[in-house]
């Protein structure tokens, strides 16, 4: 493979995945921008500060009830899936390959189908329309995924250092707050950001679960885009992008170069 | 959406805590995936069998099944689904060969590179697929850049790329959120099986195509298989793309299902219902057709 051919398999690849953000930021900054125009006739910050301004309540709402709900949900996965992720990472046992495929199957399944099953007993247990209920039903993914990370954290994770501390006289919690949460930390992150990222993504599961009370941003999003402001849909876009980058940015810095795949 | 393949491949055989230890630390995960997710489900099997809360729980029967699978829109939606997941996926793979072999050594050594190709995975559907209209609706850029280029004269001429025929807009969206996904799982048994038997093959005098059609392809075939498989799963049973993309008539699957289960007359909602338990059993079908492939191919002695 000449150098020259690499090289432009290169940009090839990066002008292909910045493509798609090439519009979106035109459009968020655009005035006036009419057919054939190749460019915006006038620029301008009115999607931004419309976003910002009263008139833009509904935004800045759907952003805080999508950060309630995605920080909510990644923070009881963790909580919830460190000790599992500490169980199938650490030890070997009977009936491991069962657990797997049992955590394997919700992160597959569209949430859709779980949702329109959940959803006439949320309704009976008042859980409907609440974010109580929209946190349920993310959990069925976010959970396992987390646990997934986790799991491979623990696969590196030496469990020595617990014992060397208690031998030193640590009690059982002075070796989870000083030893096995600051070994963890980092993947920790990465799970719990991860974990954030799956449940602010998602739209049709909240849409059923929540009945259209819990706006979230991506529901806001598809209103957004029936209603044809372009240069606020955009804008609204960019937002909704933004986590992904920073989740992205923290495991480059953080984790190096493991790969990330599995995350849609 | 995957299962990142087994970290605990060097779990060491450890004294661990006793039984009573482990349950106690995956029970609470396990009950609350079981409760929610396997609840979700097994409520949503019931409803799908007829039973409808306000009227109690009467026969249960496979009517809403047999009236969903004899629909002639479900089958026109069926089909469809298939051919755009089966589409993204095809292209998505080809590429993705292709860019885990021009690359290999890229991805390694840029971290530019490498972090380029991690966007695509982590950028959720409905923002690419908002883009896809900024870009491919008949006035969007690209009609607009043909316009400047004097191809066409009105957005009219632009071929219809957005809610068409073909899914075009969706099948882009898809490829270009599958194509990393792919490249990667391929990217993972290039480094892991090295140059030793493309070094063997040069002695032998293998021409570079003999070199890849009987060496490399065979080596990544599972993984390529495996991966896809996954893709296709995701694809045949996502919402979001088809739904701003998608014509209304026919719908994918997905949508097709929240139609019926949105439909203000009640009894479509089973149907709906039934509908989304078909889309979990092709997806389950994909799954498992895929974790075959990966045991096969560890049986095989090729590293994935």
């Amino acid at each position: 493979m000449t150098r020259s051919v690499r090289r432009m398999t290169g940009w090839i690849v990066m002008t292909a995945v910045g493509l798609p953000f090439g519009p979106l930021i035109l459009w968020s900054f655009s005035e006036r921008w009419f057919f054939p125009g190749l460019w915006p006739q006038a620029w301008g910050l009115r999607a931004w500060t419309y976003i910002a301004s009263t008139a833009g309540m509904q935004v800045m709402a759907a952003i805080g009830h999508s950060v309630v709900v995605a920080a909510v949900t990644a923070a009881i996965a963790v909580a919830i899936g460190l000790p599992a992720g500490r169980a199938l990472g650490l030890y070997t046992f009977k009936g491991k390959d069962l657990v797997s495929v049992i955590l394997t199957l919700p992160i597959i399944v569209p949430p859709l189908c779980v949702a329109m099953g959940l959803h006439l007993w949320f309704i009976r247990l008042g859980l409907a329309e609440t974010y109580a209920g929209v946190i349920g039903v993310h959990l069925t993914f976010c959970l396992p995924y987390a646990i997934f990370v986790l799991w491979g954290v623990f696969s590196n994770y030496n469990p020595e250092f617990e014992a060397q501390a208690r031998s030193l006289g640590a009690s059982r919690l002075a070796v989870i707050t000083r030893v096995m949460l600051p070994m963890i930390l980092p993947g920790l992150s990465v799970a719990a950001l991860f974990a954030f990222l799956l449940s602010w993504s998602q739209y049709l599961s909240t849409l059923i679960i929540g009945g259209g009370r819990v706006t979230t941003l991506p529901v806001l999003l598809f209103a957004l885009m029936g209603s044809g402001d372009r240069p606020v849909a955009a804008a609204v876009s960019l937002v909704f992008v933004a986590p992904a980058f920073v989740a992205l940015l923290f495991s480059a810095r953080y984790v190096g170069t493991r790969s990330l795949t599995g995350v849609h | 959406m995957d299962s990142p393949s087994r970290p605990d491949g060097d779990a060491r055989t450890r004294r661990g805590p006793d039984a009573g230890g482990l349950v106690l630390l995956l029970l609470p995960a396990l009950a609350v995936v079981w409760v929610l997710f396997g609840g979700g489900l097994a409520l949503g099997l019931v409803q799908a069998l007829g039973y409808l809360p306000v009227a109690g729980l009467g026969e249960l029967s496979w009517g809403h099944f047999a009236r969903v699978l004899t629909d002639p829109d479900f089958i026109r939606s069926l089909l469809l689904t298939f051919y755009i997941a089966g589409t993204s996926t095809s292209i998505a793979a080809g590429i993705s060969i292709l860019t885990a072999l021009l690359l290999a050594s890229l991805v390694e050594r840029s971290r530019v590179i490498h972090f380029m190709f991690q966007v695509p995975l982590t950028v959720p559907h409905l923002v690419i697929a908002v883009a896809a209209v900024f870009m491919l609706a008949p006035a969007g850029l690209f009609s607009r850049a043909a316009v400047a280029l004097g191809w066409i004269q009105t957005s009219a001429d632009f071929p219809l790329l957005i809610n068409d025929t073909w899914g075009v807009g969706i099948i882009l969206t898809y490829v270009w959120k599958e194509v990393p996904f792919i490249t990667m799982m391929i990217l993972a048994v290039l480094r892991q099986s090295g140059n030793a038997l493309l070094d063997v093959g040069r002695t032998l005098k293998a021409s570079p195509w003999q070199r890849f059609r009987y060496i490399t392809l065979p080596t990544i075939f599972p993984a390529v298989g495996a991966a896809s498989l996954i893709v296709f799963a995701y694809t045949f049973g996502a919402f979001e793309v088809p739904f701003l993309l998608g014509r209304t008539y026919p719908m994918t699957l997905p949508v097709w299902a929240y139609k019926n289960y949105s439909d203000i007359d009640l009894l479509a909602r089973p149907e709906g219902i039934a509908t989304g338990i078909v889309i979990a059993l092709v997806v389950m079908l994909a799954v498992v057709l895929a974790q075959m492939l990966t045991k096969a191919a560890r049986k095989r002695g090729v590293i994935l």
